[in-house]
């Protein structure tokens, strides 16, 4: 069928509207992004809808006596198993601390429950487990509690990670986007999408050598570091699906913030931006494991800056951005050319199965 | 990163805009061709900094978008049968077809998969005996020699569980279609650099001295861009029409020689319609008769099936210049990236996509919702 066609010469016009989309989950309802969020509002938050739920922070903040407790929980799904600088136990464990680190809370504990499917070998599946003892063992932290189900071969890919964990917030300590103020700094703890391609190099099928090693690693040391130099920081995250993009993204639209980030200042390893020309990739939206989003102060973000340097995770710290107005929920991209553009949401699943 | 970051050169753009602001004397209209280049032009806003009489428009240089409803339904329709593992780029998984795309038919229990190569399904085909495997080709001249490889791997190695549809496309009788459209306003182009890479450029000496247009073959980065249009304003403030190379370091006279044997090897030049453009005369490549059996159309004893398209979306109109994104009503209301109306909102390359994303809508600047 024919669209317009003023000229009655020119050739004709069409295009297809979309078929209904069926109501089955696609990949896409994994990306962080946008249908993620829909999926959210329009099936989770209806059900479950509550006070501390509907907050969509990294984890719940809630009263246990006269404590604040913090405590969330992440499932991982990584494809391959194993990549450069680490796997899916390591990621496991860091993944569920670092929510907790960015939340301003003090991990106390974690809880593991494994689904494995029929084949995995014992081998591979040890491997793992010794690697999440590493990793909690880096962080200072133990697995408290475990949980094995097994299902049959074909039904899992290998092995399915859900952890959970619990913190303590220093006291008095409320950190969060409705903190941000006009003015405050965006910092990031290094450079960014590591992990992501990390990943991707090792997946069948992407046939690219790196070097690169995945930034998977916890925060907890380095935020407490960043929460005792007594700087005014407002809020923090950790981009980890999405990438910085979508996680900017949601700290403006928390805040009701513009954010201005300047491209140039945004660190990005040379074998990441290599890696991010040949797929096809903006870096922006490549998930980190080991890194962190902050708004702070303008006037103390030097001092947290230096605190940050002083570990070496947080060795590549910088400021990227500014919050530069509030009232309007927008995340801005000046480029080096001095023109700016709207840093979108990712829409769909750019990496599916990163973490 | 060597080879990229001086073509992304701040100072060097600056340089190349004081020159074009010193020689422009009037309003001219140029199409870059390619959609990868529409979004470096996005991306880093180069036409906010172009002289004000000069103004882009976008081409139909996207294969994704061009690619029309009726090869997704094919596709479709291929992906559920019994048997088939249907591949092809991550781009085309997403475009909607009459009733929904290729990651709904996955969804809904076909194996279909994302590959980077045809030589990979080509790979899984070898190693899944008892599969058909299908690989489902998109692309200008650029891609077109990855498939014809992988066919003619194909029947050299004898593996009879493969096979290729191909919605390969050609450049050259899409801007002879624009041009010879009666609502053309376009007087010069920025020829597809990678096009030009495998082809050469002589395949557009006959355009310009039918239709005396400037075809500046132009890369991918900002100054490469900037310098293309330089070069392209120059050309018409000076009344020339000619073939000039700005893409030298990429595109030679004759192109790849090797690649282009492989197309002429394996492809037979078609006519088919494309999304936007109708029917375009040789504007389409499919296999030819010697490498018949490795056509996934005729394999399956398909005929490809009629479409109905409604016309909600004008992607024609932008895919031809004539409209851009933002001018649609649909842009950014009804059609997104994650519920695009057509395939230029979809498309890593497509015109709608690289302005959604650069928040050029049609407002101001949108809000995070």
């Amino acid at each position: 069928m024919s669209g317009d066609n003023k000229s009655g010469t020119s050739p004709a016009i069409f295009c297809p509207a979309p078929g209904p989309r069926g109501d089955v989950v696609v990949l896409g309802h994994g990306s962080g992004g946008r249908l993620t969020a829909d999926l959210v509002s329009t099936t989770f938050l209806p059900a479950l809808s509550n006070p501390i739920l509907d907050r969509l922070a990294d984890g719940a903040e809630f009263d246990i006596g006269a404590s604040r407790a913090v405590f969330t929980t992440d499932s991982f799904v990584v494809n391959p198993l194993r990549f450069p600088g680490g796997d899916i136990g390591s990621l496991a464990v860091n993944g569920t601390i670092n929510d907790l680190a960015v939340m301003g809370g003090r991990p106390l504990g974690l809880s593991a429950a494994f689904i494995l499917e029929e084949g995995l070998p014992i081998d591979e599946l040890r491997a793992i487990v010794h690697s999440m003892r590493d990793a909690a063992s880096r962080a200072g932290i133990q697995i408290v509690a475990a949980d094995t189900k097994v299902v049959e071969r074909g039904k899992a890919d290998g092995l399915f990670i859900t952890t959970s964990g619990i913190g303590v917030l220093p006291e008095g300590l409320r950190l969060g986007p409705e903190n941000v103020r006009a003015g405050d700094a965006v910092l990031a703890s290094g450079p960014i999408g590591d992990h992501g391609i990390a990943v991707m190099s090792a997946r069948e099928g992407l046939q690219f050598e790196t070097t690169l090693l995945s930034d998977c690693a916890p925060l907890n040391a380095l935020v407490a570091t960043m929460l005792e130099s007594g700087s005014a920081i407002r809020c923090m995250r950790d981009p980890t699906r999405g990438g910085v993009a979508t996680i900017l993204n949601e700290l403006a639209k928390g805040a009701g913030a513009e954010i201005m980030i300047d491209e140039a200042a945004v660190p990005v390893r040379a074998a990441v931006r290599a890696a991010c020309e040949l797929l096809g990739l903006d870096p922006l939206y490549v998930a980190c494991e080991g890194r962190l989003l902050a708004i702070v102060a303008d006037a103390d973000a030097d001092r947290v800056l230096d605190a940050m340097r002083t570990h070496a995770i947080g060795s590549g710290s910088c400021r990227i951005g500014t919050v530069t107005a509030l009232g309007r929920s927008r995340v801005l991209l000046r480029t080096a050319f001095g023109t700016t553009r709207l840093l979108e949401v990712l829409a769909g699943a750019q990496l599916p199965r990163i973490c | 990163m060597k080879f990229v970051d001086e073509f992304r050169d701040a100072a060097a753009v600056r340089t190349l805009l004081d020159q074009l602001r010193g020689s422009v004397t009037r309003p001219w209209t140029i199409m870059e061709v390619c959609g990868g280049q529409t979004h470096t032009i996005l991306r880093y806003g180069l036409d906010e900094l172009l002289p004000r009489e000069i103004t882009l428009v976008h081409g139909p240089g996207c294969p994704v978008c061009v690619t029309p409803i009726e090869m997704i339904d094919l596709a479709i329709a291929i992906a559920k049968r019994p048997g088939v593992t249907l591949c092809s780029f991550g781009d085309m998984l997403r475009v909607p077809g009459s009733s929904g795309d290729l990651f709904d038919a996955r969804a809904a229990g076909a194996d279909v998969r994302i590959v980077y190569s045809p030589l990979d399904a080509l790979a899984l085909a070898r190693r899944k005996p008892d599969r058909e495997v299908v690989f489902f080709a998109v692309g200008f001249e650029t891609t077109a020699p990855t498939t014809a490889m992988a066919v003619r791997e194909a029947a050299r190695t004898k593996v009879p569980n493969f096979s290729v549809i191909s919605a390969h496309v050609r450049v050259p009788p899409a801007i002879e279609a624009i041009l010879s459209s009666s609502d053309n306003h376009v007087q010069g182009f920025l020829a597809a650099g990678h096009v030009c890479t495998i082809m050469g450029i002589d395949e557009y000496l006959p355009i310009v001295a039918k239709f005396k247009v400037p075809i500046v073959v132009t890369g991918f980065e900002p100054v490469d861009l900037v310098q293309g249009v330089a070069m392209c304003v120059a050309q018409l403030e000076q009344g020339r029409a000619e073939v000039e190379n700005q893409y030298a370091r990429s595109v030679r006279k004759d192109g790849n020689l090797a690649a282009r044997a492989l197309i002429e090897q394996v492809f037979t030049f078609a006519d088919r319609r494309w999304r936007g453009l109708d029917a375009l005369p040789k504007g389409a490549m499919r296999l030819s008769d010697r490498f018949a059996v490795y056509d996934a159309v005729r394999r399956f004893g398909l005929a490809v099936p009629t479409a109905v398209e409604p016309p909600e979306c004008r992607a024609g109109e932008v895919l031809r210049g004539v409209l851009k994104p933002p001018e649609c009503p649909a842009f950014g209301t009804l059609c997104s990236p994650e519920r695009p109306l057509g395939a230029p909102m979809v498309s890593s390359e497509g015109a709608c996509a690289a302005y959604y994303r650069a928040g050029r809508q049609p407002s101001a600047m949108g809000e995070t919702k």
